[in-house]
């Protein structure tokens, strides 16, 4: 992989090159809280941020968006509305474009998903390390580094970042931008070295996944679950804001006095009650502790089943969401029979 | 390396500089490509109804044909497969494919009246256009069972998706030892494909054997029982057949029950699952069992997967 660097001083101007490629996205601050969105001038960009409130995913499966239009005697067309859009999404981290990758495969394989593909495929991503909090545990997930699924990514060494290009599109970016980037001495790469040690250190949890399907099997039946779905409020914000959550839901829209509508997907979480409610009512997870309990299998347990790892990517989120201080780490552990050091992690958000 | 040209930038977006870049090759964009058009797994395809069947009340049988002559020739599935039906302005739904793939050209689907889409299904009358997209799932193993003996067994409205692989199988009656249909339902006039299958009665080939609950009206003739009393008519060997079953909760209890005492090996027994489902397609999430999704490694699953996957029935 191509490794060139861009000296830190420099980097409004490469993020004004970067506006050829689309428009600039990039994590501000908001109400005490980061989100991804446009930004109107680099200065408003926080490249310090911890974690944005929603993951990018909400750029290539947006929470809302149409999938047909249906007319009478024309049958359902494919809505392509805004499918088309260039984004460049400027800084990033690690644990997020991990769960890119992970979507990526449920939304490709025997079924490719031209939406998700396509909006994909023109959203730029460049990524850039981090410092990891209180709430991280990707280190444990594996997903504290990622080696595919950007077209730059950007580390940190101090004057300059060392930048890894993926991508085509990515050896572009630095190309347009002349000579702003320079090449990568033996120095640069020890620093980098030096900085990822530390930054390795830095982790505040551990959980381990080794044999960690096999635990959920036998603890099928455990009084955790029971106790979680009597503190769980079915609200379902864990997987509105977890980047690898892609329940949808699809329903029909018809303009007011007209048969003409739309077909739309909107998110949906395995929390809410009707998620697995077939016609005619019956329900097969209608209690909360069933639901709670789906959620942690299908992440830890289910998926490594089909996909080959957890889908869980250690960001945080839903531990600092959950209006109940239901926390992942703290789950793995008990699951474990670890003792976990600060029972009152999740309170303290 | 490449001719440098200027190309202005701009010190945050706002005061100018310039820095001597290389011309910039447009970004291409990605408009010419068309999957939404020529790969689209959620593209309903337009089917005109056919012929609409009040079998039994609230579960009546819909015949449909693609408009598209080359999509209705060629359009192929297994028995157990399901389609997407959409009704333009209520949605879709996931149902299950109630013809043999044997007798193709149409699609019939036995459609219970009992949400939403199926509700206004029941409004539309023939030569009304619906859309459907499929088939998925994947279906009944005939190829496994070819050679054996197929045992189907349907409680009530289980007969909707082993209607497929009943015809199938007599279709293709050369590929499998004994074939035998045993299906129970309330009354006679809740059996489904009630008088197509007392016409099966006395064929040679196989063994239909039908019963009822109850017989209110005292026209049925064939037998009045429970439906695991029809085990009493027949032999089973366990080591050369296997068991297709479907039906409501107490039919799979009763069922497996019989089967299992017969010594039945636990993959031997294909049961048909119901779960909602929003795309078919492995994607929505919302037919998850366990570890496992209803629509690409279902709805046909055996008593093993049955017992190892959680919440399925």
């Amino acid at each position: 992989m191509k490794t060139v660097k861009l000296p830190k001083r420099e980097l409004d101007f490469f993020a004004s090159v970067l506006q050829r490629f689309g428009e600039i996205h990039a994590p501000v601050a908001r109400n005490g809280h980061f989100v991804f969105q446009q930004i109107a001038k680099w200065s408003d960009a926080r490249l310090d941020y911890t974690r944005t409130v929603l993951p990018p995913k909400k750029y290539i499966l947006p929470p809302r968006e149409t999938l047909f239009r249906y007319k009478p005697g024309q049958g359902y067309l494919p809505d392509s509305e805004d499918l088309d859009r260039r984004l460049v999404l400027f800084g990033v981290h690690a644990c997020d474009i991990y769960s890119l990758n992970i979507l990526d495969r449920v939304f490709n394989g025997r079924y490719p998903d031209p939406y998700y593909q396509t909006r994909r495929r023109n959203v730029a991503i460049v990524g850039v390390d981090c410092v990891p909090d209180d709430l991280c545990f990707c280190r444990s997930m594996r997903a504290d580094t990622v080696e595919q699924g950007f077209d730059l990514f950007l580390y940190d060494i101090g004057e300059y970042y060392l930048t890894l290009v993926g991508t085509a599109l990515g050896d572009d970016m630095v190309l347009a931008a002349g000579d702003l980037f320079q090449p990568v001495t033996a120095a640069d790469v020890a620093e980098y070295k030096r900085r990822s040690k530390e930054r390795h250190e830095r982790f505040q949890h551990d959980v381990e996944i080794r044999d960690l399907p096999e635990i959920f099997e036998m603890e099928y039946g455990s009084a955790i679950w029971d106790e979680l779905g009597a503190r769980c409020l079915s609200c379902g914000s864990c997987s509105m804001v977890c980047p690898t959550c892609y329940c949808y839901d699809v329903a029909d829209e018809t303009t007011l006095g007209s048969t003409e509508g739309r077909r739309l997907r909107t998110w949906d979480s395995c929390l809410l009650a009707t998620h697995a409610m077939v016609a005619g009512g019956e329900n097969f997870r209608s209690s909360r502790a069933s639901r709670v309990k789906f959620r942690f299998y299908h992440k830890q347990r289910g998926f490594v089943a089909e996909y080959g790892r957890p889908s869980c990517v250690g960001c945080g989120r839903c531990t600092g969401v959950c209006p109940a201080g239901i926390d992942m780490i703290e789950v793995i552990n008990r699951l474990r029979g670890v003792k976990y050091a600060e029972t009152e992690h999740a309170a303290a958000h | 390396m490449p001719r440098l040209s200027t190309l202005r930038l701009t010190r945050d977006w706002g005061a100018e500089a310039a820095v001597a870049v290389p011309p910039l090759r447009d970004v291409p964009a990605a408009t010419a490509y068309q999957p939404l058009r020529e790969a689209n797994p959620y593209q309903p395809h337009l089917a005109r109804l056919v012929r609409v069947f009040k079998m039994v009340e609230n579960n009546w049988l819909f015949t449909f044909r693609f408009l598209d002559e080359q999509l209705a020739r060629d359009f192929k599935h297994r028995p157990g497969q399901f389609v997407m039906l959409s009704v333009p302005g209520a949605g879709e739904a996931p149902i299950s494919i109630s013809s043999s793939p044997t007798r193709p050209e149409v699609l019939e689907l036995c459609v219970r009246r009992v949400g939403r889409v199926t509700d206004a299904l029941y409004r539309m009358n023939a030569n009304d256009v619906v859309g459907i997209r499929g088939p998925y799932g994947n279906g009944f193993p005939v190829e496994l069972i070819r050679g054996n003996d197929l045992l189907i067994a349907a409680g009530g409205l289980g007969m909707a998706p082993l209607r497929s692989l009943l015809w199938y199988a007599i279709d293709h009656r050369d590929r499998f030892r004994s074939i035998t249909l045993m299906y129970g339902a309330r009354t006679p006039a809740t059996m489904l494909f009630r008088d197509e299958l007392v016409s099966l009665v006395d064929r040679p080939d196989l063994r239909c054997l039908l019963c009822v609950d109850a017989d209110p009206d005292g026209t049925w003739q064939n037998r009045v029982c429970q439906l695991p009393a029809l085990f009493e008519q027949f032999e089973v060997d366990p080591t050369t057949t296997y068991a297709a079953v479907c039906g409501p909760p107490v039919v799979y209890r009763f069922m497996l029950q019989r089967l299992l005492m017969l010594d039945f090996p636990k993959d031997r027994i294909l049961m048909s699952l119901e779960r909602r489902m929003k795309c078919g397609v492995g994607k929505c999430g919302h037919c998850s069992v366990g570890y496992k999704y209803t629509c690409l490694n279902g709805p046909i699953f055996t008593y093993w997967d049955a017992i190892n996957l959680p919440e399925m029935v």
